[in-house]
Order: C-alpha cells, then structure tokens, then sequence
C-alpha cells in the first residue's frame, strides 16, 4: 500500500498549518494527553455555550498524523453538540480501527484519517487527541475539578 | 560424562575477511536467515540493532540442539540430561568469563539482561553501602536502565543521584564529571557506550579517577559488548552488565560481572532454589557465588545461546566487526551530512555504530513509518534515554545503527529512503 494513503495531502496540509493551535484562557474544560512511547503530548482546553461545543484548541508536540488528527478535530468538532461530539469520537475510533467501518454520520474531512488503520502503530496518534477532548469533557474525575485529566494511549 | 556439543565448530576464519583481511558482511549476512525475509514487499534493511540484534544461525541452532537433546533442569538431577544441562549451562559462563576476561566463572552471573544486572546491584550493593547523605553518580546519557535503579536505591537510602553533564557532541564533560566526584560519592554508575548517540565513554579514564577516591564503578555495557573489545580487567571497571541480545543471542538472558571482592560481601537479592545451600524454616545458608545471585531455574537455553553468540563474534574477529562498523559509520555521517535538513545529534570523536538525527519540521515517528514503508528498520523515538533528549532540547531522534551484518547497499537504501520521507513531505 501507498505510504500516501496514510499522508493524504489533508493530513500534510493540517500537519503544515495545525487549525485551532493555542489554548484558550480561561475555559471550560481542559485536558492533557501523552503518547509515552513517542514522547509526544497535546493539551486541549475547550469553551462551551450550553450543551454545546464552542470552541477547542490545542497545543503540544506530536508527528504528522497527531497534530493533523487533533487539527481536523478541533474543526469536526466545533459548535456540535456534546452529544454529537460524543457520537463523533466512537465513529473516528471505529474508522481507526475497523477496516470496513461504515461511518453512521457524514465524517468529512475527517475520512482522510481512513487510512490510518493499515498503520497499526500508529493509530494511537490519530486518537489520542479524541481520547484528550473525551476525557475533557467526561465526568470529573476523582482528582476534583481542579486537576486537569490526563490520558495516556498506553 | 558425555556433554553433547551444543555449539557448532567455528568455521575457517578466512572465510569471513577479504585479502585486505576485513570483514567479508556479505558472507556474514549469510549466517542471519532474517536477513532473506521482505517487509512490506521489499528486502529487510536492519539497521536497529541497537534495540536487539539478529541472531546467526549458530545461536539458533546451539538453542534448538539444546531443546532437542539435552533439556532439563540444572544443578538438581542426577540423570545424564540434568547433567549434560548443568555441563552446558556452566560451559556457557565460562565462555563468557573469556569473552570478558574475568578471572573466574565465579564472577559471572546470568541474569534476564542489563536492567536486571544493574538492579541486582542497586539493590544488593546499594542496600548495604548507601547511606543518608551518600551520592551515586552517574551521567546524562545514561539509558533509563542505569537511572532508574539508582533513583530507586537511593529513594530508599536517602542518598541523592548526580550526574555529569555532556558537551554540545554528546560527550561527558570530564571536568564537570571530576568535580562531581566528590567526598559523598559511594558508587559511579556509567553507560560505556551512549545508546542514543553513540559516544563511547573513556571508561578506564573514569574509572581511574574514581578508584582515586575508592569509588567503585558499575559499567552498563549494554551497546559496548557488540561493537569493541571488552576486557573487565583492562577497564578496571567493578561491575560490568551486558545484554544477549544486543550481541547477537537470544532475549531474557544476561550478564552481570562483579568484582569477586565485592560479589562475595553482597547479600543476595533474590531467595529461591538455587541460591541456597541449604533451607531450614527458621534461617537458609546461602550458596557460593555465582549461585549466590541466581535464584530459581534459569534461563538454561538463553545461556547456551549467549556463548554460541560470543562464539560466533569471536569467529569473525571483534576488531574486524569493530573495524567495518567504523566504515559504515563514517560513510553514513558524511552522507547524512548532505541531506538538507538534516541534524545529526552526537558527534563525538569516538562513537560505536550509531547514528541519530532530525529531519527539519518532519517528526521522527514519520521519518520511522514511512522508512518502514521502504523496508528499512530504524528507531524513532526517546531511546529509553529522555535526559538526552531533554538535554538537546528534542522528543525524539531517529536512530539508525549498524551491526556485523550490515553493508553499504543498507546505507544507500537508508538515504533512498530519507529521500521518499522528504518527498512526501515536501
């Protein structure tokens, strides 16, 4: 298989030029996400207007296909729904995963990560930031609500 | 007792050098099956053998020569197979007593590899000798095997850890080093080679400096054992830890050599069989050294292995393999050099077959998918060795390095395959 099957020209674009890149202060939710077997880390923070996704950035270091992944993220995501959002994570993970998943909500640009999955080891890139915006916007985790959540893809 | 030969007679060494008498890797790749298999529809490149080295069919063959016929448990039976295992297995400690130039077996223990080797020390030694106040220092190229440890120990003793800083090549910088020596020293820890950067350390140097003070010095030889000579005594060094695998033998077996003196004062670090001469409920009398540290069976065939491989680098000469380790070494800097946007970290003036770099804007873990695509095996990544990375401000390097298998040809497909990373991302 092509390697440009996994480094579509969207993928290289947002790697180029990452969307959203920042952080927000203040905001409503935030989360810290660590890939320890490459080093790499992503923080998000997140405002929200109701039930509903305002605004995300991210910031951090990470390889082409996480920085892009989190880029396109922050686009797919912004004003939808919580409950969208939530619908939006388990169909990126099943289009990650799953070589014959069909999407059950139009995905947009995010099918340029479909390539992904003939990759093994690096599907945790293209997921960690959507395991960062879930745990962000999960429940509070027993730490309080003042400790940020951290994930690891581990 | 009849030991059957678990080891196959070296053949004729000319077989494996060329007039000029260097190393013939075209002939040596024929020893490595591996090496015939395709990734991703194109012939291996192996260029990882720093994280784990292939295996020659000598070591493969010594390994399955034992299960077929001699397998069993060691020093228990009585029965000709617990015999022959016991024979070979101790046959394979003294093959590495050689290797390394010990001055007996009793010097040399088996453990599952380098991190196990230095543990056994941090946590032996390190029980008994550090105190409150007391430092052990070490450097920062170290691998996390030679930190993490020492971090332990002396958590547990309220000792402190230092280690000596590097030069802008990645080198330790021996003043710095020699004015951390101090008073409250109790131990040196030292990488002989950097896993990360290939910088080999003057270790007799060190090692000098701190028997001046009567610091004893543990040596993590996990990159060194492969690619130079390695004589304990020539070093001078008072443990010296090395992996199977980074020499061309098996996983799960190791070695720890210690200085009699020090072994035989050190409690053991694990009880079980073996390393007791006898149990009774109320106290055990413990067993001589090398036994003393080597609780439960152990890794029998992961031993054998071990020697055949030493058996094998002895074959084709450790100079010779050093030597052509060198010329690929020298031929792939000068050549990475020219790549635009290329940055090669560690560029020590004495370096083993390693080489580390960056690709402007273009993150290590690409560089690693898409060589992989092209066949070739490299390592991106931390190294296990993060205060080196911090210590140039980077995540992640990719690292390519070389064994007595590899050859131009690997090189030119390694630069082919920079060229397809740059391409991509252009």
């Amino acid at each position: 298989m092509d390697i440009r099957e996994l480094y579509r020209d969207v993928i290289l674009d947002h790697n180029r030029s990452p969307r959203n890149f920042g952080r927000l202060e203040p905001a409503d939710a935030t989360a810290v996400g660590h890939n320890p077997l490459c080093g790499d880390s992503l923080s998000l923070t997140v405002r929200l207007a109701g039930d509903r996704l305002k605004e995300m950035r991210f910031n951090g270091q990470g390889c082409a296909i996480s920085v892009a992944s989190a880029s396109l993220m922050s686009e797919a995501v912004t004003g939808r729904t919580l409950a969208e959002v939530e619908a939006l994570y388990r169909e990126v993970h099943a289009l990650l995963t799953e070589p014959t998943h069909e999407p059950a909500m139009p995905l947009g640009k995010l099918m340029a990560l479909a390539g992904v999955h003939e990759f093994p080891a690096r599907v945790k890139c293209a997921s960690l930031c959507w395991h960062t915006l879930h745990a962000a916007l999960g429940p509070p985790t027993s730490a309080g609500a003042a400790a940020a959540p951290t994930v690891t893809t581990e | 007792m009849s030991v059957q030969p678990t080891r196959p007679q070296p053949l004729p060494v000319g077989e494996y050098a060329d007039a000029q008498g260097r190393l013939r890797a075209d002939r040596v790749r024929a020893d490595f099956p591996i090496l015939n298999r395709e990734v991703h529809g194109r012939p291996l490149v192996y260029l990882d053998s720093a994280a784990s080295a292939q295996q020659p069919r000598a070591v493969l063959d010594a390994v399955e020569h034992y299960g077929a016929t001699t397998h069993a448990n060691v020093h228990r039976g009585v029965h000709a197979l617990s015999q022959e295992a016991t024979a070979a297995f101790e046959a394979a400690r003294d093959t590495v007593r050689g290797y390394v130039n010990a001055r007996s077996t009793r010097e040399i223990i088996f453990t599952r590899g380098t991190t196990e080797a230095i543990n056994l020390v941090a946590q032996s030694w390190g029980g008994t000798h550090l105190q409150a106040g007391d430092e052990v220092l070490i450097t920062h190229l170290e691998h996390h095997a030679n930190i993490v440890p020492w971090q332990m120990a002396c958590a547990r003793a309220g000792a402190r850890l230092l280690a000596a800083p590097l030069t802008p090549t990645g080198e330790v910088d021996l003043a710095a080093f020699t004015r951390l020596l101090g008073p409250h020293t109790r131990l040196v820890a030292i990488a002989h080679v950097s896993n990360a950067l290939g910088t080999v350390l003057p270790v007799a140097e060190l090692v000098a400096l701190a028997h001046a003070r009567g610091v004893p010095v543990l040596v993590d030889g996990a990159q060194a054992i492969a690619h130079q000579r390695v004589d304990v005594q020539q070093l001078g060094c008072d443990f010296y830890a090395f992996s199977g695998h980074k020499i061309y033998g098996p996983t799960g077996v190791g070695v720890l050599y210690g200085r009699e003196s020090l072994l035989a004062a050190m409690p053991p670090w694990q009880g079980g069989g073996d390393m007791i001469l006898s149990v009774a409920i109320e106290r055990s009398t413990y067993n001589e050294l090398p036994w003393k540290f080597e609780a439960g069976t152990p890794n029998i065939a992961g031993a054998i292995g071990l020697a055949a491989a030493l058996d094998y680098v002895a074959m084709l000469g450790r100079e010779r393999v050093a030597a052509h380790e060198q010329v690929l070494l020298a031929e792939a800097t000068a050549r990475l050099r020219d790549v635009p946007g290329l940055t090669l970290v560690g560029t020590a003036a004495e370096k083993c077959g390693v080489v580390s770099f960056t690709l402007a804007g273009i993150h290590p873990h690409d560089v690693g998918t898409i060589l992989d695509r092209e066949g070739v095996a490299i390592r991106s990544g931390h190294h296990c060795a993060m205060p080196v990375m911090t210590w140039y401000g980077l995540a992640a390097t990719v690292r390519a390095s070389f064994g007595c298998y590899n050859t131009r040809a690997d090189i030119d497909r390694l630069l082919a395959g920079i060229d397809k990373v740059r391409e991509v991302f252009a």
